[in-house]
């Protein structure tokens, strides 16, 4: 299932934010994600990464392509070692911000993606792995 | 400075043409460039054409919102044009509602829109004697 051209990319300023768009639009567009399943992931991508830098500090992102029972997919994940999110359930809320956005970040981001997973501990950071499925 | 992103004067309005992927830092440049030229030109509008545009997130998003608060202050509209179908389709699933913006089609409809507009609020300028109300649709009922 992994593929082998799995990309990293540090996520250490806004210009890493660009180049990780334009990484997950490539991938995207190698697989034929429609127009608007391209546009739908590399937002949620943006939000995420943006994520990684305000929240967690900094991090990094793997991009990959992946195979499920014939289906080709993008699968982004972000990883950062940030303070980690303390309540998860108010986080994922639309809506609710920890300061400064609109908090449509996370619930915005799972919203665009066919699946989205969330890992933090408060004290040792977040990950999160979004995966978008070509039709 | 947002080397970027060119702010071009058309008639009385500001022509914002985003044409590059722009970073958080960029936007924030451009929303306090836009400010000042809003003022130093008088501009009564500014148009943000975002045909170019292959993705608007809740970041940027949140900045059409806030030119167009801010250039409201500064006595001007904003019309936000070519937003393309994929991106819109984006926005609402995103749950962006872009808040108070105003937007248009493309170029030509967003003028149109900047001119009824400030025609409209023409009539509060001491400083336009060309002004005639017969060709409005009469936005201020005056008189009674």
């Amino acid at each position: 299932m992994p593929a082998s051209d799995t990309a990293t990319l540090p996520i250490l300023t806004g210009d890493d934010v660009v180049r990780l768009r334009q990484l997950v639009r490539t991938r995207a567009l190698e697989i034929r994600l429609s127009l608007v399943d391209q546009t739908k992931l590399v937002t949620a991508a943006s939000e995420l990464a943006r994520n990684t830098l305000v929240h967690g500090g900094s991090g990094s992102a793997v991009v990959e392509t992946v195979e499920k029972g014939g289906r080709h997919g993008v699968r982004a994940a972000f990883v950062d070692s940030g303070p980690g999110i303390p309540d998860l359930d108010l986080a994922m809320t639309a809506g609710w911000t920890s300061g400064g956005g609109l908090g449509l970040g996370l619930s915005g981001a799972k919203r665009l993606v066919d699946e989205f997973d969330i890992d933090t501990e408060v004290g040792r950071g977040t990950s999160v792995t979004v995966v978008k499925w070509a039709r | 400075m947002s080397p970027s992103v060119p702010i071009l004067r058309l008639a009385d309005a500001l022509l914002v043409s985003i044409q590059v992927d722009l970073q958080d830092d960029d936007v924030m440049a451009l929303q306090e460039e836009l400010a000042e030229k809003i003022v130093d030109t008088s501009a009564r509008g500014v148009i943000i054409d975002i045909s170019a545009v292959d993705i608007v997130d809740s970041f940027i998003g949140r900045m059409f919102s806030s030119i167009a608060a801010l250039s409201r202050v500064l006595d001007a509209e904003t019309v936000v044009v070519g937003m393309r179908p994929a991106v819109a389709i984006t926005l609402v699933e995103l749950g962006l509602s872009l808040d108070g913006v105003r937007t248009a089609l493309d170029l030509e409809k967003g003028l149109a829109i900047l001119a009824r507009l400030t025609r409209a609020r023409r009539p509060l300028d001491e400083d336009d004697p060309g002004y005639d109300s017969e060709d409005l649709g009469d936005p201020v009922p005056s008189g009674s």
